[in-house]
């Protein structure tokens, strides 16, 4: 008895499911909605892009794209991987942080702190097209 | 210690002199002759962007580059017969910068001549730099070379007297490399028109040597890798049988051969630059003759930059970079191929690992 309630339970749940499946349409999208996340994007590409050339991140008004320009030397394709510098993997932003305490003479941010994704966005972004190379030197 | 260069050592043959120069990061130019009592060597350092933090505090790390290769030129032995500094002693053209740079310059222990640099120029159109060094272009003859000093970074008038509401604006965005607002370095008509003039009274057979801040050549224009009227100066160099020209700005390694123009850029004591072709929404054209320095590692303050010494024999150059952490190099003129060589790395298969930037 027991059992034949549980079975008609998964029944009622899976159709529930379904049902919910159906109005949500998660794999269905817009032209529109494709247009909004890309300028959302682009946004914070561009909040990122003025970060990189201020001079407020740091202490000594060095800013990213001093040394940067363009987000060049970068090499956002190749994070994670081994900063032998430092001995360990790491992620970009943890050299991006690097980089805020050391030529600019400033504090690190938290590593989920939007100006940091902004900052990553922007590197991405200007090296679109440019292969996955994880790992590399 | 990398001495494996003949020249090289003998120029620093003195006691001690081999051991302190293999750390010195002064570009050092040798113009050397076939009679070689004519031989004769300058020291160049370039690009110091001493930066006002505020109150007459400035950024340390760009301070301790042009302060080492002040004291490493002072060491040199035998003595330089003067040195070059190429353009931007300051960040953002203001007084107290170049000040600061200047009192830091004063120290060397050699005639010095300066170069206008953009960074020193779009505050104040130059006024008080003029103050501190006089023309903007000029010339003189030593040794046997005609030398010329350029102001290769001036622009559009539109640009520079009409676009911007203030002079820190104008400076602020000229100062800006990847700066979409900037606009590219030119000479301009009356500097080619003294040049013309000073020229003419130089002998084809005078090996004449150029000073600029920016390349007069093109490599990129996005980053002003470039001068915009470029070929019209190096028009005026084309009767010469020996001409060079040696540029600031792109703080790294660059050398190339357009007919009978060797060009050479010097490291800056700042801060290194990426090649132009690592930026992958761009087309650069780096000289395919250029062996690039070695990717920076920026765990090393001083690593990429720099300053040289230059021999000058039968009229040529030979570029000795003296490389703080890393073999020091020698581009020297081959006359056998007519072009500007390293003399280890030149060969494609002589390159190395660090050299290849991405």
């Amino acid at each position: 008895m027991t059992k034949r309630i549980g079975v008609a339970a998964l029944a009622v749940a899976a159709l529930a499911l379904g049902v919910i499946g159906l109005s949500a349409r998660a794999d269905e999208f817009t032209k529109a909605d494709l247009e909004r996340w890309e300028k959302e994007y682009m946004t914070v590409v561009q909040k990122g892009r003025e970060l990189w050339v201020s001079a407020d991140l740091g202490t000594n008004g060095v800013a990213c794209a001093q040394c940067h320009p363009n987000g060049a030397n970068t090499h956002p394709e190749t994070y994670p991987k081994f900063q032998q510098q430092l001995g360990r993997v790491v992620a970009l932003r943890e050299m991006i942080n690097w980089c805020l305490q050391n030529p600019l003479e400033g504090e690190p941010l938290p590593l989920d702190d939007p100006r940091m994704v902004a900052m990553e966005s922007y590197l991405a972004w200007e090296r679109r097209g440019v292969e996955m190379a994880p790992g590399k030197h | 210690m990398s001495t494996s260069n003949p020249t090289r050592r003998d120029f620093l043959k003195a006691t001690g002199a081999v051991a302190i120069a293999s750390t010195l990061p002064v570009n050092l130019v040798e113009l050397a002759f076939a009679d070689s009592r004519k031989n004769f060597t300058f020291a160049y350092i370039s690009d110091a962007h001493i930066q006002e933090i505020r109150d007459g505090k400035f950024v340390r790390n760009w301070d301790r580059g042009l302060i080492r290769a002040v004291a490493e030129t002072n060491l040199l032995d035998p003595k330089p017969d003067f040195v070059v500094f190429g353009g931007d002693l300051a960040q953002l053209g203001k007084k107290s910068e170049l000040d600061h740079g200047a009192e830091m310059l004063a120290k060397l222990g050699y005639k010095t001549y300066c170069v206008m640099g953009e960074h020193d120029y779009y505050l104040d159109l130059g006024e008080y730099w003029s103050k501190l060094y006089g023309d903007h272009y000029y010339s003189w003859d030593h040794k046997g070379v005609h030398f010329v000093v350029l102001n290769s970074v001036l622009t559009y008038d539109e640009w520079t007297f009409n676009r911007w509401p203030t002079a820190e604006q104008r400076m602020l965005e000229m100062a800006g490399l990847d700066n979409p607002n900037g606009s590219p370095f030119m000479v301009g008509q009356k500097q080619i028109d003294w040049l013309r003039q000073d020229l003419a009274k130089v002998k084809p057979d005078t090996p004449v040597v150029v000073f600029s801040h920016s390349p007069i050549q093109k490599i990129y224009k996005g980053w002003n890798f470039w001068t915009e009227d470029a070929e019209d100066v190096q028009a005026l160099l084309k009767p010469f049988r020996d001409a060079t020209v040696i540029y600031g700005h792109v703080h790294q390694i660059q050398y190339n051969q357009i007919d009978n123009i060797t060009f050479h850029a010097v490291m800056a004591t700042a801060w290194p630059w990426p090649y132009p072709s690592t930026y992958a929404q761009a087309e650069s054209k780096l000289p395919k003759l250029t062996v690039p320095m070695n990717r920076a590692d920026p765990f090393f303050e001083r690593d990429a930059t720099g300053w040289q010494f230059i021999d000058v024999y039968s009229g040529r150059v030979a570029m000795h970079y003296n490389l703080y952490n890393n073999k020091s190099r020698t581009v020297a003129f081959n006359p056998k191929t007519g072009q500007p060589e390293d003399s280890v790395y030149q060969s494609p298969d002589g390159r190395i690992d660090p050299q290849v930037h991405y």
